[in-house]
């Protein structure tokens, strides 16, 4: 050890030495002046060597760090380390972490309280009138006229609930 | 201009204290609520941010309980005006802090405000003086409805609205009750209260939430689970946990009259002198102060009216509207002594407290066996 250390961070000569043990396993970390006192050594009650070591990239446990939300990027890892989830679709892609989280902290597993009941119909309109406008073109490219002309009937009725439904709200 | 019109109207909270329960100071619902398709605040991009405060902002104004209220982004507030917002309970410390993109709606009378880009893309919440879960729970209900209207939330048909912390998910609603409890914690028995009900799922914090101590004894008590249960199950519990703390505060202030008066009118008395002619008082100390006095009011020795002078002064008492009234922002040696002025002003005319043994008048103070039965 002729050399002297150098900052874990950015490679200045190191100044700041810090051991912590964290489950029985010993953590070494060499820091510069600037660096330890960016990263708020200088009050050690506040931190945590952990954080300091934990680079994204460097995860022990890739299997967690490797499930992602295709909706809107975030990582379990992101989860477990902020308790927040990044959108709605997160609650089914992690599903197999949150699930049980949910049973531990609520009294039970589903839902009986308000339900957004002109929302859901709104969206069960919308859906069901997506499903009719695409079934009556491919009606009318494959020339099956009689299906075409139902369809067009059940489109008509749909909007007319619609907007029934939305006047009296 | 946003602080004239906080400080003219009436506020449910200052104004409405009643006898009809001495122990509950007001009631709170709070829902959480998020649009279908955007990611939440937290992880949002900051251009996702701006359109979701696009969106809601104009929606919620345009409710017909928000006419005539008060519509702002937090970035456009200044340091006092927000620090004056969340001592009114009108906005979270965290939506203080975390201005970029966010927002807050306000009712006129301010029992209604609606948090946009908080934890969740919606905080919905109705707060009202008095022990009131019906028509607390109608009013947000009804603003829920009116916004559904407008908004497609996200919602799954298992576990209910979908929020940024699965703490919230279901409901998404958080009740509470602010209490004032000064007789538990005079006779030291407010932290087995607390362990008590903790084990029943409810939660026990300070008058401004999390973290926040619990000067002038007054207690935020909230249900902690959201899913499971509907919400008039969750309020039934949380009540009938309440229903319990009411009736231990009654004992408890039973016994302090029965074992010791003399004490309990001493540290009466002493407050009712010290607020009328001190002249250096930190805010923990007013609210101290304050709360002994609000515990006189409930025994009679003071006049009813003092009731909302006391209300007001928890509120009045708080560092940001000790800076609006001294008309200017100044350090905290200068606002011990503006508060120590404005207090003496205050109870100049308060009558001197009256000492006697209400032998009668302590039954007199055990809330009516249905404290929600109110006249609406």
């Amino acid at each position: 050890m002729a050399k002297p250390l150098k900052c874990d961070v950015c490679s200045q000569p190191a100044t700041v030495h810090l051991t912590q043990i964290i489950n029985n396993q010993i953590h070494k970390i060499d820091l510069c002046e600037n660096c330890a006192e960016q990263k708020g050594i200088t009050d050690p009650s506040g931190y945590s060597l952990a954080d300091l070591l934990v680079k994204p990239e460097s995860e022990s446990a890739p299997e967690v760090a490797a499930l992602s939300c295709p909706e809107c990027g975030c990582t379990q890892r992101e989860f477990k380390k902020t308790g927040r989830l990044g959108c709605a679709k997160c609650y089914e892609v992690f599903s197999s972490v949150v699930s049980p989280a949910l049973l531990n902290m609520h009294r039970g597993d589903s839902h009986r309280g308000k339900v957004p009941q002109r929302a859901l119909e709104r969206r069960t309109f919308i859906d069901r009138l997506g499903t009719l406008e695409s079934g009556l073109q491919d009606a009318i490219s494959s020339e099956r006229y009689e299906d075409a002309a139902r369809m067009r009937d059940e489109i008509i009725e749909l909007k007319k609930a619609m907007e029934a439904a939305a006047a009296e709200a | 201009m946003l602080i004239k019109s906080i400080f003219g109207g009436k506020s449910e909270m200052t104004e409405a204290g009643s006898k009809k329960c001495p122990v509950v100071l007001m009631t709170r619902i709070r829902l959480a609520r998020n649009l279908a398709d955007v990611p939440f605040p937290g992880w949002a991009k900051e251009a996702r941010r701006k359109e979701v405060l696009e969106t809601c902002l104009p929606s919620v104004a345009s409710l017909g309980q928000m006419k005539r209220g008060i519509s702002a982004e937090i970035e456009s507030l200044s340091d006092l005006e927000r620090q004056i917002l969340v001592e009114r309970h009108l906005i979270s410390r965290e939506l203080s802090t975390h201005a970029e993109a966010a927002g807050v709606v306000i009712s006129k009378d301010q029992s209604i405000s609606v948090m946009i880009n908080e934890e969740d893309h919606l905080r919905i919440q109705v707060i009202k003086s008095g022990y009131r879960f019906k028509s607390v729970w109608n009013a947000a209900d009804a603003i829920d409805t009116a916004l559904e209207e407008q908004l497609d939330f996200a919602f799954s048909q298992k576990i209910g609205y979908l929020t940024a912390c699965p703490t919230n998910v279901g409901t998404g609603m958080r009740a509470s009750t602010m209490m004032h409890l000064p007789a538990l914690v005079i006779s030291s028995q407010m932290e087995k209260v607390v362990r008590a009900v903790n084990q029943l799922g409810i939660a026990v914090r300070g008058l401004f939430g999390e973290g926040s101590d619990a000067s002038g004894s007054i207690f935020q008590i909230s249900n902690q689970t959201t899913l499971g249960e509907s919400e008039e199950e969750i309020v039934k519990r949380l009540s009938s946990v309440l229903r319990t703390i009411i009736d231990q505060e009654m004992n408890a202030r039973e016994k302090i009259l029965e074992k010791d008066p003399n004490k309990l009118y001493d540290k009466i008395g002493r407050a009712y002198g010290i607020l009328q002619n001190s002249h250096l008082l930190t805010s923990s100390e007013c609210m101290n102060l304050a709360s002994l006095v609000r515990f006189g009011v409930d025994l009679e020795m003071f006049p009813e009216k003092t009731r909302n002078i006391v209300d007001r002064m928890f509120i009045e008492c708080q560092p940001g509207h000790v800076q609006y009234h001294a008309g200017d922002e100044i350090d905290s040696s200068a606002r011990d002594a503006f508060r120590a002025q404005y207090m003496r002003k205050q109870f100049e005319n308060v009558d001197r407290p009256i000492f006697q043994l209400h032998e009668t008048s302590t039954e007199d103070d055990t809330p009516k066996q249905e404290p929600e039965q109110e006249a609406e």
